[in-house]
């Protein structure tokens, strides 16, 4: 076990090598470069004027000492300039004795995640008050989605081929033929417009940043949750009816157990081991509603960061988004993998 | 003119649909008529799941191209008339020229056209979009996922890391990073559509060559042919006279992709890739168990062979109903992509472009978002219970 933690701990870390690379490759390509030097020098700046911005903040510099300098395995750059010092772990412009005082390496390894080109503050900052946010969003989704789609998932599968087997399997399909955007509209306009809904709800969910309440909260956490929920609950439907056909429930029917005690005591607890991979491995899909649900609300988090990351292209702020969420996909599939073999006795013990 | 009622608006919608449920009803007489004699599709009919799936998906088949036909719009989808900003349905024009319709059915948008026209158009732009690039990242997926569970090993160990790596991108991250117009500027994903559209002429060749191989006289003249027309075809499509790639001179270049759906189409596929691959390789690493593969392989039959004429084949199933999904899921993206305002011109009247706009305005005008939403929700739907009735049918056997 321990042995397949770690190598499986090495591929996470492998993989999210990998792919920080490719950010930054795509993010470090010319054309954005000189967008970034546009935006954040003027718009009118001339060819010459954005190569010499650029290699002024260090980012002409060959590609893979770019990269190693942002991990923190290469020491960061420093520039004479006519005011002073400049470099990558140096505030401004300070003298070169100032210089050799500072630090050699600032990348991510020394904790430095680096500045955000449009909120004008620290990315690690941003990252961590925005993943607060989007925690108590996803919070509130787990606890809406997991029991109710594991009720569904039972209660249909229970009785294959019943009048409530039908009605909630047709009910899950519905829910995972509808993504976020879709029922985000219909529900604003059901529950929260002005014009014609019934107004039981708020549209935006900006005020839930300071304090949710059922009134702001509710139409931002049921939207991510239906669209998650279709999918756990057929997995757990299936899962359910082929352990409902199995010799030990049919040996417990003859013996005259009542229906309800079998569903309970026999056939749930082996029903939820599927399902609990599958939840586990809805977490990157979760990740996508959240972005979708939080550009459609106006709720502050993780998702609204990356939109704004991506568009305005930050670079330091969405590889920081990207490392954050690489973990997160990487650690929930590490988890799954894990509680299955945790769950399932058969496997533990082979 | 008066404004129309709710009663006179469905039933204008309703008459304007006029083609496409001409058409559905031919295709379900003559489909139920010999039902007996079509194989899987015939029994599709049997289901009521199924059924009910088949009609919601060719309904907007059928919308789209009798869209594209001019049959069913009312008004031009790009046209703005003045005075119809943001009308409620059933609006009529301030001062209608002659053969013009004299209404908006579904209301105007805030950009004052036609809510209705827009709908029906879009769907013109899923039922081009969305197959095709399921079909693509099918035929990546299994030249890519076959190999990979019928050797297993090294190869099989990269090629899921490389599955994986995609996989553990979040989708929209990946469509910000590859379809901005800065990106689009630098050519990547150009160079990703040279990449990704070379696999279907790979999977023909490999195809034809491994079930021909023993006959070359017959062979040899079928591959030149074949991959010839789909070699002209790449090559047209992937090259565009002063994008990245342009290879082939204008005169030959046969066709042109407008800009921006080419790049949404090699993103789609990008992403649906890896995921068939998964499938497909478990696919066939059950299958390459079974008994009939043993007997191919002491036949002496080669690898490839082997994988595209036995092992294929017996997926097939699972394969189908996936790829009906998949046609779904691809229509979220497409979908989402629009939501976003990434690739496709933002004038552009596909349903997620369309719900974009209608829901900044939402708490004061419905009308706007609302029927491209439905419109994807029930394309979607029906997708998704065609797979179910497809698999229901196929697990009959």
């Amino acid at each position: 076990m321990g042995l397949f933690i770690l190598r499986r701990s090495g591929v996470m870390i492998l993989t999210a090598l990998c792919l920080t690379f490719i950010v930054f490759f795509l993010t470090n390509l010319f054309p954005n470069l000189e967008k970034l030097a546009k935006t954040q020098g003027n718009f009118r700046m001339s060819d010459e004027a954005v190569i010499s911005w650029l290699s002024k903040e260090g980012y002409m510099q060959p590609l893979p000492v770019k990269y190693g300098q942002w991990l923190g395995v290469l020491p960061g750059w420093t520039l004479q300039g006519d005011d002073g010092v400049t470099g990558r772990c140096i505030k401004g412009a300070v003298t070169a004795d100032e210089a050799e005082q500072a630090k050699r390496f600032c990348g991510i390894l020394q904790g430095d995640w680096g500045y955000s080109t449009v909120f004008k503050d620290e990315v690690s900052g941003i990252i961590s008050t925005r993943l607060g946010l989007t925690g108590k969003l996803m919070f509130w989704v787990l606890v809406l989605m997991v029991p109710s789609a594991l009720l569904v998932g039972v209660l249909a599968g229970m009785r294959e081929g019943s009048v409530t087997d039908r009605a909630l399997s047709t009910f899950s399909i519905i829910t995972t033929a509808t993504p976020e955007y879709v029922s985000g509209v219909v529900f604003i306009a059901v529950f929260a417009s002005s014009a014609v809904g019934l107004k039981w709800f708020k549209g935006t969910a900006t005020s839930a940043m300071e304090s949710a309440n059922f009134e702001n909260f509710f139409l931002p956490v049921l939207t991510i949750a239906l669209y998650g929920m279709g999918y756990i609950a057929r997995m757990t439907r299936a899962s359910m009816t082929e352990v409902m056909t199995a010799q030990y429930i049919r040996t417990a029917r003859l013996k005259g157990v009542k229906f309800s005690n079998i569903v309970m005591k026999h056939a749930l607890r082996n029903a939820l081991i599927a399902p609990f991979t599958v939840i586990m491995l809805q977490f990157p899909w979760l990740l996508n509603g959240v972005v979708i649900v939080e550009t459609l609300f106006n709720y502050k988090g993780f998702g609204w960061v990356l939109v704004q990351a991506a568009s305005n292209n930050d670079i330091e702020l969405l590889l920081a988004v990207s490392v954050v969420s690489v973990i997160v996909v990487l650690v929930t599939q590490l988890i799954s993998d894990i509680g299955y073999v945790y769950l399932n006795p058969r496997i533990r013990i082979s | 003119m008066e404004p129309l009622g709710t009663f006179d608006i469905i039933t204008r919608v309703f008459y304007q649909f006029t083609s496409v449920w001409l058409a559905l009803i031919i295709l379900f007489a003559v489909s139920m008529a010999f039902k007996r004699r079509l194989g899987l599709y015939g029994k599709l009919f049997d289901s009521p799941i199924g059924m009910i799936g088949f009609a919601l998906v060719m309904f907007w088949v059928f919308t789209g191209i009798f869209g594209a036909m001019d049959l069913i719009v009312t008004h031009d989808p790009l046209a703005q008339i003045s005075g119809m900003k943001n009308k409620v349905p059933g609006t009529p024009l301030p001062n209608p020229e002659d053969g013009q319709y004299g209404w908006y059915l579904l209301g105007g948008d805030n950009l004052a056209r036609d809510v209705f026209s827009r709908m029906v158009s879009g769907a013109w732009v899923v039922v081009q979009i969305a197959p095709l690039a399921t079909l693509f990242a099918f035929m990546v997926g299994i030249t890519i996922g076959l190999p990979a569970g019928y050797y297993g090993g090294r190869l099989d160990t990269l090629l899921s890391f490389l599955a994986n790596l995609i996989l553990a991108f979040p989708v929209i991250l990946l469509f910000y990073l590859l379809v901005t117009p800065e990106i689009v500027a630098t050519g990547v994903p150009s160079y990703m559509a040279t990449f990704l559209f070379i696999f279907p002429i790979v999977f023909t060749a490999v195809l034809l060559n491994s079930r021909y191989y023993t006959q070359p006289g017959f062979r040899t003249p079928l591959l030149i042919g074949v991959l010839g027309v789909m070699l002209w075809l790449y090559l047209s499509l992937i090259s565009e006279v002063g994008s990245a790639v342009s290879i082939l001179p204008g005169v030959l270049d046969i066709f042109d992709i407008p800009g921006g759906i080419l790049v949404v189409f090699v993103s789609v596929v990008f992403v649906n890739s890896p995921t068939v691959f998964r499938i497909v390789r478990g696919l066939a690493m059950d299958i390459k168990t079974r008994d009939y593969v043993a007997a191919a392989q002491t036949r002496g039959e080669g690898p490839w062979y082997i994988m595209l004429w036995e092992i294929l084949p017996n997926a097939r199933g699972p394969l189908i109903v996936d790829f009906c999904l998949r046609i779904g899921y691809t229509t979220i993206l497409l979908g989402t992509l629009g939501f976003f305002g990434l690739g496709l011109p933002p004038e552009s009247p596909d349903w997620g472009s369309t719900i974009n706009e209608g829901r900044k305005l939402l708490s004061i005008y419905l009308h706007p978002a609302l029927p491209p939403a439905f419109a994807l929700l029930s394309m979607v739907l029906g997708l998704n219970l065609l797979a179910d009735g497809l698999r229901e049918e196929s697990l009959k056997d």
